[in-house]
């Protein structure tokens, strides 16, 4: 019978419509700015830069290497390193950036930065909502808009950050070791536990 | 090509007039590149008579991006982040399929449980890619939403693991060289296992939507016939050659991954047109299930990724390489050279969906205009992928 497709074709939408009253599967909207989905554990969006402590500036663990800046594909961040140098987490005295820019509307999210630092110092952020009102330097994050203390970290993704905090503490505590007695253990530098 | 045209300037700017209309000549028409059922920005510079289209000629380039040349200044590592955009709505395949090619190249072992996770994303892939393009093809046939929005909604479960796997929803850039970057959160293949075996009940309400439809047998049967001689000759591969009824499916020929591991079927159509090519992927989904099935059941613990490759100053011996693997469009292989060098010597992709359409002129000759649109959303088009 012709139009027989049709009507079937027409069952299933009304199966749908008086089905979305019932079934939370077929009723999947969600009202955006008033309901928020959370997000998944490993969302990415744009990187930042962790600290130790309370000093974004002492505690940056950054140390300028410039390993990130090299490797990033669309050449997002700008690095410039510093002329002295600061004790970083192991007591160590290290490089860090007089500036580090991160251009996120050149940035396109893509992690590597994150994978090649081998400082730990730089991951991936979850802020998603960062519509500015202008295109060129509102959206240049500097040093200051990126260093984010190391409780953030722990605060967007706590499984990663009780890792990554693990394997620095290990890692502190075989430096201590390898120096042995005479030069004491930097216990207050090291990474705060959580 | 059965039609032929001189040159390109004279399709740029046609001789039309009222007077040369009314004799019966041509008339030459350009639709797109801003036009919504051309997926992206295409363009097609047709010549028609009445309503029936009697020359085409596609125009593409819009959405030009130097992929390849980028690839040749940029680490191998870097390349795999745009690899992404190529075809953006299957990440993962394109992504699996670079991988492939540069562990050819430098002979990288990949464990086990990264091989049966990168045969499940692709499956996932597959899924989702037939489910929209499903939806885009009756969207471009007159069944404006409704289909459109039901794929979407599986779409969107499957995107949904994406990002809870990756970190992102689109633009995955999960596979890295011997292996993938991460392993799978907890609860992560209980939920996928759970899409997984709801999707049947899509797959069902899909087919009852539209398979008996009176309209859309009209409007695909015996519409844009590919004759499988001409789609061997002009290399078109993935459903839209298995279409035409020919047996070529790069999963089965090369045996890539661990697909040899699993047991499924290749669907094959038989008259080679639209619809044909509408139900072999309705066919190719029910298959990619029963993959996800058996994957499901198979996969072992145990590390995702080879720990020898270096992140950092990765250089790949001297040599060539090319890597193939089956994407939902059709045969996406990465051709590469290295010099030994951090950055390919060349690099080149082979896009599925813009070798499929050039055999476009051929389906739409002698059809309407209302065909063509038909037509090229049947072949499967994503202009990321066309322009590069």
């Amino acid at each position: 019978m012709i139009g027989a497709g049709i009507l079937k074709g027409m069952a299933v939408t009304a199966r749908n419509f008086v089905g979305s009253y019932f079934d939370k599967e077929r009723l999947i909207t969600v009202q955006y700015p008033e309901e928020r989905n959370p997000l998944p554990e490993n969302y990415r969006n744009f990187p930042f830069l962790i600290y130790d402590g309370d000093d974004p500036h002492a505690g940056l663990r950054c140390v300028a290497c410039k390993i990130c800046e090299k490797e990033c594909p669309p050449q997002c961040i700008y690095i410039v390193k510093s002329d002295d140098k600061k004790p970083d987490y192991m007591g160590k005295p290290q490089f860090y950036p007089k500036i580090f820019d991160i251009d996120i509307s050149v940035c396109m999210s893509c992690q590597i930065c994150v994978e090649v630092c081998p400082f730990e110092a730089i991951k991936m952020d979850k802020e998603f909502e960062l519509s500015k009102r202008e295109r060129f330097n509102a959206l240049l994050l500097r040093k200051e808009d990126l260093a984010k203390p190391n409780e953030y970290y722990h605060k967007i993704s706590p499984t990663a950050a009780a890792e990554v905090d693990a394997k620095l503490a290990a890692a502190a505590e075989a430096a201590a070791k390898k120096k042995t007695a005479p030069a004491a253990p930097p216990a207050s530098a090291t990474p705060a536990t959580p | 090509m059965s039609a032929t045209v001189e040159t390109l300037e004279a399709f740029e700017r046609p001789p039309v007039s009222m007077g040369s209309r009314l004799e019966g000549e041509l008339l030459e028409v350009s639709m797109g590149p801003q036009h919504p059922s051309t997926h992206g920005v295409f363009r097609m510079n047709v010549a028609l008579e009445g309503e029936v289209v009697r020359k085409l000629k596609p125009v593409f380039g819009y959405l030009h991006r130097n992929h390849e040349k980028l690839g040749e200044n940029m680490s191998y590592l870097g390349s795999m982040p745009y690899t992404d955009r190529l075809d953006y709505f299957c990440s993962m395949t394109n992504n699996w399929a670079y991988a492939l090619s540069v562990e050819k190249l430098a002979g990288i072992e990949v464990p086990e449980r990264a091989e049966y996770l990168r045969v499940i994303l692709a499956e996932l892939t597959r899924l989702q890619n037939h489910a929209s393009l499903l939806g885009f093809l009756l969207n471009d046939m007159g069944a404006w939403g409704t289909p459109l929005m039901y794929a979407f909604r599986e779409r969107e479960k499957i995107l949904d693991l994406f990002e809870s796997l990756s970190g992102s929803r689109m633009m995955c850039d999960y596979m890295r060289f011997g292996g993938c970057r991460c392993d799978t959160p907890s609860g992560w293949m209980e939920q996928a296992r759970k899409i997984v075996d709801r999707f049947p009940r899509f797959i069902d309400e899909l087919e009852q939507l539209v398979v008996g439809n009176e309209v859309v047998i009209g409007r695909t049967q015996n519409v844009g016939v590919l004759s499988p001689e001409l789609a061997i000759n002009a290399g078109i591969t993935g459903p839209m050659l298995r279409a035409s009824g020919v047996n070529y499916d790069v999963r089965k020929v090369d045996g890539y991954g661990f697909y040899p591991r699993f047991k499924f079927r290749i669907p094959l159509g038989e008259h080679g047109d639209t619809y044909d090519r509408l139900m072999i992927r309705v066919l190719e989904m029910r298959e990619s299930l029963s993959i996800l099935k058996q994957a499901f059941d198979q996969i072992p613990p145990g590390p995702v990724i080879n720990p020898k490759v270096k992140i950092r100053a990765f250089r790949p011996p001297v040599g060539e390489a090319y890597g193939r693997i089956e994407s939902p469009k059709g045969e996406l292989g990465f051709y590469l050279i290295s010099d030994g060098g951090p950055n390919p010597y060349r690099y080149r992709v082979r896009p599925p969906s813009f070798i499929n359409l050039t055999v476009l002129e051929d389906l739409c000759l002698g059809h309407t205009v209302a065909d063509v649109m038909v037509i090229l959303g049947s072949v499967d088009i994503v202009m990321g992928e066309v322009d590069r």
